[in-house]
């Protein structure tokens, strides 16, 4: 990544504000970086079979089946996509409801992260779409839906966009150098993250609400009235150890921009993190044994079903719990990196166990996704990804802000 | 009690006039006199397999005739071309049929996930498809307890297909094209009221003949299709575990708690909010 010393002085240098935002759409350094070689080819691919899909139908390109309508583009790109976007508004309830100044530096890259997920995965929906012609449908009220989970999420995913927009709208305005414009939004900051995370509380739930109609189709094993729960629960710890994560691969790519303060910040802040996803594992892992106890499906532990629950329950919910735990006790960094991905890969498998694997299980034709269903669901993650080290370059986002936004002050 | 068989056609046909004549009068169903669902009873110790059903349904909806074979052990199914199908299982009465279509549930599944409400339950009782509204999303076939709605994978302008009870035949005053087809007449279009009131009947007179059960009747909250069988209906690969009451109910408890939330927990995250802005001041002492 190159180096972004770049500060909004250029534009009073008789620039536009045309001009200014005409030099910042120019890539800045090499490009032909090892990211970039792997990323551009499956892009392309992908963009071809996005072609393909809209010319030929869905079935040219995905192994969907009448008895499975909803494949990885839903249970992956969406679902748990989501999840881990669930970042964005754990941090700012800690932030802006708790006042825990401790997290602020994270904030705004964690706030971009949520929105960019958001834009993309709630994006990939539209790729989806039999008749997405027709998606404005539920929203300037041709026939409103209200008794549907789906009319529910689909406007939450519209106004927690906008309120994440809110949010994020500050660094827009010092990146653009309007002050005044900066003063109004930054005002406007408390109330979108109210209400963001009233939206977050409802659809992150409701994601697994989605699935409540399905109570025949789905493995008893995941299939409980407590879906909305668990879903809610486990998006804390999901987008937390994204925040985990996605935090430490910027701290090294974007190392250059990250003041010395915030340097010595960034281990606090992981042991931190690592503390409250080890609490709410535990109370995830324990509402998680009351429905199974609940459910009374002891049977069905001894079916290949059934290790893999054990597997997911013990392997991956159980154990990362633990590994937090030992991490926070021992201060240990690269543990809480461990104990995250594997907590990922987690909320992967459960919500793959959701939403497709445990989606007829018994189906005599299992689905299986094609090849081209990853390499698109690929292509859209890489897009994401060039759009946020876009914005990362540019915008004071991990980056100390303008010095004028801290005269203001 | 209930409505004879002209009295059926005379509110049929005031509901395709209203319907004929303009929206807006038919945007006022409170003004109108309160018409009952109505639905389908199949006959399955009547039925003779003959197939007459699929063949006016294929014809009456200009979808492809079927050319696979019917018989007992293999499983036909319903697909983005064929809104109904029979099947031959071999049970402990010999060989028996089973028509598969739409159940036009009482409350369906399909209608409730509907974010458009493109699926859309009639007040006559049909559940009926309606493109213009479709986004595609199939929340309807994941929620479908039956898998009844079918989507067109390989086309650019896909659409639900899936049995309407003959819908627009209903609004002319005309039967289902299926039950006018059957020559066996296991097939009778009604009142749900009365079909059940005539299942009743048949068992009743014939109890050796029937299996003591109406399918539809309590299943997924009462269905518009009613199936009488000869032997238990698992004998006919029906999902007989199904739950009694709706599925809509199910996510009933989801959707009421939104607007508890939505109130609630704004207040509460000021509160916090104002109750911590201390912690804050003193932080920044401290710095």
């Amino acid at each position: 990544m190159s180096n972004t010393e770049y500060t909004l002085q250029s534009k009073s240098d008789g620039q536009t504000t045309w001009q200014f935002l005409l030099s910042e759409l120019k890539p800045k350094g090499k490009w032909l970086t090892p990211f970039n070689i792997i990323s551009i080819p499956i892009m392309l691919l992908g963009l071809g079979l996005i072609v393909l899909r809209f010319w030929k139908g869905l079935g040219a390109v995905t192994n969907l089946t009448q008895d499975v309508p909803w494949g990885i583009w839903i249970g992956f790109d969406v679902v748990t996509g989501v999840a881990f976007a669930g970042g964005a508004y754990v941090l700012t309830f800690m932030v802006y409801i708790l006042n825990m100044q401790k997290y602020h530096s994270i904030v705004r890259i964690t706030v971009l992260n949520g929105f960019l997920a958001y834009v993309f995965y709630a994006g990939a929906l539209l790729l989806d779409l039999g008749r997405p012609w027709n998606v404005i449908n539920p929203i300037i009220g041709n026939n409103f839906g209200t008794s549907s989970v789906l009319f529910l999420v689909a406007w939450h995913f519209l106004l927690y966009m906008i309120a994440q927009l809110i949010e994020f709208s500050p660094t827009i305005a010092e990146w653009l150098g309007a002050r005044r414009a900066r003063k109004i939004l930054s005002g406007m900051t408390i109330a979108a993250v109210i209400f963001g995370i009233t939206l977050s509380t409802l659809h992150q739930s409701g994601l697994g609400a989605l699935y409540l109609m399905a109570k025949d189709k789905i493995h008893p094993l995941w299939y409980s009235e407590f879906i909305p729960v668990m879903f809610f629960v486990s998006s804390i710890f999901a987008g937390l150890s994204m925040v985990i994560f996605e935090g430490s691969i910027s701290h090294k790519v974007f190392s250059d921009q990250i003041s010395e303060k915030n340097h010595h910040a960034q281990n606090g802040i992981l042991i931190g993190l690592s503390k409250i996803c080890a609490g709410t594992m535990f109370a995830y892992f324990f509402l998680q044994m009351l429905v199974f106890i609940h459910g009374q499906h002891w049977d069905l532990l001894n079916t290949p079903m059934g290790y893999w629950y054990l597997l997911e329950m013990i392997g991956f919910v159980l154990l990362p719990m633990v590994l937090f735990f030992i991490a926070y006790r021992k201060n240990s960094v690269l543990l809480i990196r461990i104990a995250a991905i594997v907590t990922m890969l987690g909320i992967i498998l459960n919500r793959l166990n959701v939403s497709v694997i445990g989606f007829k299980w018994d189906a005599a034709i299992r689905y299986v996704p094609t090849w081209m269903e990853i390499v698109v669901t690929l292509a859209v993650i890489f897009t994401e990804i060039w759009i946020f080290r876009w914005v990362v370059n540019r915008l004071p986002v991990l980056r100390e802000s303008p010095s004028w936004v801290k005269k203001e002050k | 009690m209930g409505l004879d068989r002209r009295g059926f056609m005379k509110t049929l046909g005031i509901a395709g006039v209203t319907l004929a004549v303009g929206k807006k009068l038919h945007a006022k169903p409170k003004e109108e006199k309160e018409v009952e669902f109505y639905g389908m009873l199949y006959d399955s110790a009547r039925c003779v397999g003959c197939q007459s059903c699929e063949v006016a349904c294929a014809e009456a909806h200009e979808l492809p005739l079927s050319t696979d074979e019917l018989l007992a052990g293999t499983n036909r199914e319903t697909h983005d071309k064929r809104r109904t199908v029979i099947n031959a299982y071999s049970t402990s009465k010999g060989e028996v049929y089973r028509k598969t279509q739409c159940f036009h549930c009482n409350e369906p599944a399909c209608a409730a996930a509907c974010l458009t409400q493109a699926m859309h339950k009639t007040h006559e009782g049909a559940v009926i498809w309606r493109g213009d509204k479709c986004m595609g999303c199939r929340y309807c076939m994941v929620s479908c307890p039956f898998d009844i709605p079918k989507f067109e994978y390989h086309s650019a302008n896909p659409k639900i297909e899936k049995c309407d009870m003959c819908y627009e035949r209903q609004l002319e005053g005309k039967m289902p094209v299926c039950v006018e087809s059957c020559p066996a007449e296991a097939l009778v279009f009604g009142t749900r009221r009365e079909l059940i009131k005539e299942a009743r009947k048949r068992i009743h007179e014939n109890p050796e003949m029937y299996y003591d059960h109406i399918y539809g009747e309590h299943e997924a909250g009462g269905t518009g299709f009613l199936q009488l069988s000869p032997v238990p209906f698992e004998e006919l690969g029906l999902n007989v575990k199904i739950q009694k009451s709706s599925y809509p109910e199910l996510s009933k408890g989801f959707l009421y708690s939104v607007p508890t939330i939505f109130v609630l927990w704004p207040a509460v995250l000021l509160g916090i909010h104002e109750a911590t802005k201390n912690n804050k001041a003193k932080e920044e002492e401290n710095e």
